[in-house]
């Protein structure tokens, strides 16, 4: 069958619907949001729509660069510490039984049920000194006296690798599955250790869905405002800590339209560039 | 006739009626007060709950005005509702509960109206901090609900109760405290004031508010956690995972009901009270209603009741109040209250909002 180009209107039809969608649950609220971070602000009041800069100026300061810049390294990190679990953990899934699979997707699915609430507050008390795992370890000798692991940078990153975790292996699943197992037969055959046959053969093959992956889990670690505070301190809040605190505690609106405006196009850069570079190594 | 009642009164009619006229008889407020009816909107969860159980019945059968309870949220997300609705010629709620900002903030756009006050008879019994009046002396908002802050520790940790805010700041607390996460509901800014600065009024200058937070900024390392969310402290308190710290009288107490080592301590220099205020929406037409209800919650007899029921702090005079001096030792205190200043957070609230953040993220 061949494609033909599009000739009338009518035959654009199908694209109606999403691109309905597309301005009903993107496009106007983002406008919107554009909008009110351009109004001005009344500090005893509301705000007055208007066309100011102000709430761009009051982000542009070392401060908040700080608080940017540690959001986006924490939701790097999480993509990468996600990736490297994930991908030979579905891997290694996908070469099981068919019933094995269905039964760790199944325990996969429900671990989505837990909302980031009841997963902050896991984390805390399995993290905590009164009752965490520390007593685990100093019952079995490894350690004279129950601690404290939290709020420390490294109870953050646990937290939200295992909130994305179940994410991540459920998108790489389906390209894991269709790998065509024959293509590490015939390195295996030509001599490839296994570990050799993975890095040189199944992890280039999958390149684009890897990329992929680790896109959908930054941006889905972007967002992410309750676990930061739960498990963190002060200096590990997130840039989306500080825009509920103007949106909700401060009803400072404009302000923190903008810092979300701004959040959204550096995060759009990001993905923007990593589609790019992936791109010229194709081409090579 | 055996043949009539026979046919007239079947099983079924017989409990149909039954049904009916229990029902009537257990809802008269409903069937009195269909005419006269009030919104009255009331922070969700525990308040709304006790208001429904305790106070709203009570007021109906004694005025015949029917309430219909409207659960508002916390913060400032309701102020902007009501202003918008007002907007649009409605009224979400006709009388709401507000904090003390949030009242501030309505006052800029004229949304409460004006109360007069000569329709409450024991106006002249209300402390005056729960009377918040408008720059030209109308009265926009009457006190509703008060409650405390206070100095909470865990008695397995700390076998002497502290007796000074100064404890927050003590060198052998490091990283033991739980405090609120912002300047505005912490007030910690006037608790370091009263306790260092001679005052409140110390925080009228900016000047005076840059020593506050310098001051403040020595308690940073005795802080494990800046908390938000309430559950989260009250877990880490019981246990003992954080023993100190600033949170709720009156949630404190129930958790030493519920038998567990904590304790709620007045310090020498007071205990932060914070109130929210009973507004009229400037759209709401049940004037009349409104000022009855407010009449009505600002009874010496109503206020004991809330206090004994609900755990709220009366916003009466002690002398008029009925309450023991055990049971008014439970929701209050005699020590001279740290009251915040609600003016600075209009009136600087951004500068002080860069300020904090910066110092606690910093």
């Amino acid at each position: 069958m061949r494609r033909e180009a599009p000739k009338s209107v009518a035959d654009y039809t199908p694209l109606f619907f999403p691109a309905l969608m597309l301005i009903v649950f993107f496009v106007v609220p983002f406008s919107t949001m554009i909008a009110v971070s351009f109004f001005k602000r009344n500090p005893s009041g509301f705000y007055t729509p208007d066309f100011v800069f102000d709430n761009y100026a009051r982000f542009l300061s070392v401060f908040f660069g700080g608080v940017l810049g540690f959001s986006l390294m924490l939701a790097v990190l999480v993509a990468v510490c996600c990736v490297a679990i994930a991908f030979p953990f579905t891997y290694l899934l996908t070469r099981r039984p068919r019933r094995v699979q269905t039964l760790w997707l199944v325990g996969l699915l429900s671990v989505l049920s837990l909302s980031e609430v009841i997963i902050g507050f896991a984390w805390s008390t399995l993290f905590s000194r009164t009752a965490g795992i520390t007593n685990l370890f100093v019952a079995i000798g490894l350690m004279d006296k129950p601690v404290a692991l939290l709020p420390t940078f490294g109870a953050v990153l646990t937290g939200m690798v295992y909130q994305a975790l179940p994410y991540t292996i459920l998108v790489l699943y389906p390209a894991l599955v269709r790998f065509d197992p024959t293509l590490l037969e015939a390195a295996r055959t030509l001599g490839a250790s296994p570990i050799r046959a993975f890095f040189n053969v199944v992890a280039p093959a999958l390149r684009n869905t890897i990329v992929a992956t680790l896109i959908m889990v930054f941006v889905f670690a972007l967002g992410s405002y309750l676990l930061p505070q739960i498990l963190g301190r002060p200096q590990h809040w997130t840039l989306s800590v500080l825009i509920t605190d103007q949106a909700i505690y401060q009803s400072n609106m404009p302000f923190g339209a903008a810092m979300a405006v701004f959040l959204v196009l550096i995060s759009l850069a990001l993905v923007g560039l990593t589609l790019l570079v992936g791109r010229r190594e194709n081409a090579l | 006739m055996n043949r009539l009642i026979g046919k007239s009164l079947t099983r079924r009619g017989v409990l149909g009626a039954g049904l009916a006229i229990s029902g009537v008889l257990a809802m008269p407020s409903i069937l009195r007060a269909q005419d006269k009816s009030l919104k009255v909107g009331v922070y969700g969860g525990y308040f709304k709950k006790s208001f429904d159980e305790h106070v709203f019945p009570d007021f109906t059968k004694a005025t015949g005005i029917a309430v219909e309870s409207v659960a508002e949220p916390t913060g400032e997300a309701w102020l902007v509702q009501l202003e918008q609705a007002a907007k649009a010629g409605q009224a979400p709620a006709d009388l709401s509960m507000m904090s003390q900002t949030s009242t501030l903030k309505g006052q800029s756009t004229e949304l409460w109206t004006p109360l007069d006050t000569s329709k409450f008879k024991h106006y002249g019994d209300l402390l005056p901090r729960f009377i918040n009046k408008y720059p030209d002396g109308r009265v926009a908002g009457i006190g509703a609900v008060a409650w405390w802050i206070t100095l909470v520790s865990n008695t397995d940790v700390y076998k002497d109760a502290p007796t000074s805010w100064a404890a927050l700041w003590d060198k052998a607390n490091e990283d033991k405290l739980g405090l609120l996460a912002l300047a505005s509901n912490s007030f910690l800014l006037e608790v370091t004031a009263k306790t260092f600065m001679g005052g409140t009024n110390a925080l009228d200058t900016e000047e005076g508010l840059n020593k506050a937070f310098e001051k403040l900024a020595e308690v940073k390392p005795n802080v494990r956690l800046w908390y938000r969310d309430e559950a989260q402290f009250e877990q880490a308190l019981k246990s003992g995972e954080i023993p100190m710290g600033q949170y709720y009288h009156d949630v404190t107490g129930l958790a030493v009901a519920d038998g567990f080592h904590v304790r709620s301590t007045f310090p020498k220099e007071g205990g932060i009270q914070d109130s929210g205020n009973w507004v009229l929406s400037r759209a709401s037409t049940k004037v009349d209603e409104a000022h009855v209800f407010i009449d009505y919650m600002s009874q010496p007899s109503m206020q004991g009741v809330m206090s004994r029921k609900v755990g709220t702090t009366p916003t009466l005079k002690k002398e008029v109040l009925d309450l023991k001096p055990e049971e008014f030792a439970a929701v209050s205190s005699d020590i001279d209250p740290i009251i915040p200043r609600y003016d600075l957070y209009t009136s600087k609230a951004d500068w002080i909002n860069q300020k904090w953040t910066e110092l606690i993220v910093g």
